[in-house]
């Protein structure tokens, strides 16, 4: 798909603004805190309905105003499409295809990106949470169907929690016998989760392979595993090193098998932690370099590479996914974070994508190959190239 | 915020259900303004109506009597209950007209962070219903969301030990909604539709 037209209202620092775009690379240039990654991020938010940076909508919204507007015009092949989200400070978010009404969650599969960012490092290094909202997420754009599951699944560890914890005060039997009903309910809907990531993880090893090479021009055997909390694993003991990789997709009739059982073997401490300690939310993935965990072993430069090469897999995948043809590419600032070589690298690997959109504070960090025709950001809007003092 | 007792009005209206600020506003000027508006009736029926209407002794449904115009009603076939959260779904259900027997209203959905438990629904009252042999047939009506299910499977189970049918809503309702907004021919079908448990 191809970006043809940007149009903010009350978006961010953005009071109004309208953008042509093209296919082909789009590069945005201004100094730091103007709105470049402000820009970029209003369609990151229409193609997903969350932002990298914060995870309540509210600071979409231009401080001072009460509703914040996406709308974007785009085309694949010969089809046009309208896309429109309004981001309302209190109250629902509204979403719009062809000027029809839609569920937001619905706008994923009609807008898709892949955004390459700063933030994107915590992947690998930071906490697990993380890395399960990136598969997550991935796992809803490819079947918004379900973001239902992974919402009821949050429902009912809630519920199951908030029982576990009055059950230590001692409660009546028939509240005891409710407890079985959530933990069937948790392992249904878990089982289902842990069984589409597993399916995702295998999807994405090969294109994350061949993404890693062409990236670094060697191959430091990157892979990609599940650590599951139903065959030992546990978050709070940080044992990266000696985790059991997990490379066979297990089917479904396993997988529940495999959370009952492990249920069974925490029920004590669950119930003197009031805490559910097995299911999809205690899990991580593994991103190994080397046959070595990346988390804790991986150099800075390793680190870099291996996202990327893992945000380049996810836009395969979506490529390979959909009829809208590519997804868009957002770049926010990683070319900053890069050595000559891997810039002109990546440069290479992105230009095959229908369209991508770079920011850079500095021009001079961007490749050459991608420099042409600038668009200028100054405090909020889009300016010519004379106003900039740079 | 407005002056004194208009603002007043706004905050009571808000903390109604399904009333939000802007909704509670609206509501007050409309009061406040509307010429022909009848206020006197409208605050008399509502301090009649918190005066006046219990709870039907039997299933638990609004009514004016000791019980309501449904257990009254000697049409109604009595061999089989229909099971629901609340008041507003038998209106919902009545509305079908799918449905001749009788109701019996839980007071809500199993729902430990809203503190609420088996105990605190009208699940021992309903037994005591069912311990009379001529009922043959259970429907769980409840809200075909996660609360509502967990409630359907545990009076499934606890009705195991009876010899009595269960069954439960057909699917087809919106999932994680609430009964009472599901449109009338959606909701006759699923009366038809419905699946025996046991
Ligand atoms: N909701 C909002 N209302 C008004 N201004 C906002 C809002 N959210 C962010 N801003 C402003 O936007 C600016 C940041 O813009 P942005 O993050 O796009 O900068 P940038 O051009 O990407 O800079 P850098 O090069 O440092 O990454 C800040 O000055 C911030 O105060
Ligand atoms: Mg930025
Ligand atoms: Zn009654």
């Amino acid at each position: 798909m191809i970006v043809t037209h940007l149009s903010l209202r009350d978006f961010r620092n953005y009071a109004e603004a309208e953008l042509e775009l093209h296919g082909g690379t789009n590069l945005f240039i201004g100094r730091n805190g103007q709105g470049k990654t402000n820009l970029v991020e209003s369609l990151v938010f229409l193609s997903t309905l969350s932002s990298h940076r914060v995870s309540g909508d509210q600071a979409m919204v231009r401080a001072g105003c009460e509703a914040a507007i996406v709308r974007t015009t785009f085309t694949h092949g010969d089809r046009e499409l309208l896309a429109e989200v309004q981001i309302n400070r209190s109250g629902t978010n509204r979403a719009q295809i062809n000027r029809s009404a839609i569920r937001p969650r619905d706008l994923p599969w009609y807008v898709r990106t892949v955004l390459f960012a700063p933030e994107d490092l915590a992947l690998v290094r930071g906490e697990p949470s993380g890395r399960r909202r990136f598969i997550d997420q991935l796992s809803m754009i490819l079947a918004p169907r379900f973001s239902a599951v992974l919402a009821d699944y949050e429902r009912v560890l809630k519920q199951r929690n908030t029982l576990l914890k009055s059950l230590r005060g001692g409660l009546s039997a028939a509240q005891e016998q409710t407890l079985t009903i959530w933990d069937e309910k948790l392992i249904s809907l878990g089982t289902e989760i842990i069984a589409r990531r597993a399916v995702l993880v295998e999807q994405i090893r090969d294109p994350l392979r061949r993404a890693y090479a062409a990236v670094v021009d060697d191959d430091h055997e990157p892979t990609i595993d599940l650590s599951l909390s139903i065959d030992g694993y546990d978050v709070d003991a940080d044992d990266t090193a000696d985790r059991a990789a997990n490379s066979a997709v297990p089917d479904s009739a396993r997988i529940e098998a495999g959370f009952r059982a492990a249920m069974e073997r925490r029920r004590r401490a669950e119930r003197e932690r009031g805490l559910t300690l097995v299911g999809p939310h205690r899990d991580d993935l593994l991103f190994g370099l080397n046959r070595l965990p990346v988390k804790g072993y991986a150099s800075h430069g390793e680190s870099w590479s291996f996202v990327l090469a893992l945000k380049l897999a996810t836009a395969e995948l979506l490529r390979r996914d959909s009829d809208l043809g590519d997804p868009v590419l957002i770049l926010d600032d990683v070319f900053a974070e890069l050595d000559r070589q891997r810039r002109r690298r990546l440069a290479e690997a992105v230009t095959g994508f229908e369209q991508v959109l770079i920011t850079a504070a500095v021009r001079e960090d961007i490749p050459e190959e991608l420099r042409a025709a600038p668009i200028f950001i100054r405090a909020g809007r889009v300016v010519d190239e004379d106003a900039v003092d740079v | 915020m407005y002056e004194g007792i208009v603002q007043d009005l706004i905050d009571e209206f808000s903390r109604l259900p399904g009333i939000g600020p802007k909704s509670a506003q609206r509501i007050a000027f409309h009061i406040v303004q509307t010429e022909n508006l009848d206020v006197t009736r409208l605050a008399e029926l509502l301090a009649t109506v918190r005066e006046n209407i219990k709870f039907c002794r039997i299933c638990g449904n609004v009514s004016e009597q000791e019980t309501c115009g449904i257990c009254r009603d000697p049409r109604r076939d009595s061999t089989i209950i229909c099971v629901v959260e609340e008041s507003k779904d038998v209106a919902a259900i009545e509305r079908t007209r799918e449905f001749r027997g009788l109701y019996h209203v839980l007071g809500g959905a199993i729902s430990p962070i809203d503190g609420i438990g088996p105990d605190d629904l009208s699940i021992q009252p309903l037994m005591q219903r069912l311990a009379d042999a001529s009922v043959t047939e259970v429907i769980l009506a409840t809200d075909p969301n996660l609360e509502g299910e967990a409630t359907a499977t545990y009076l499934t189970r606890l009705l195991t030990t009876l010899e009595i049918r269960v069954s439960r809503l057909a699917s087809g309702l919106p999932v994680g909604g609430d009964l009472e907004y599901a449109d009338e021919v959606t909701l006759g079908r699923a009366f038809e539709g419905r699946t025996t448990l046991r």
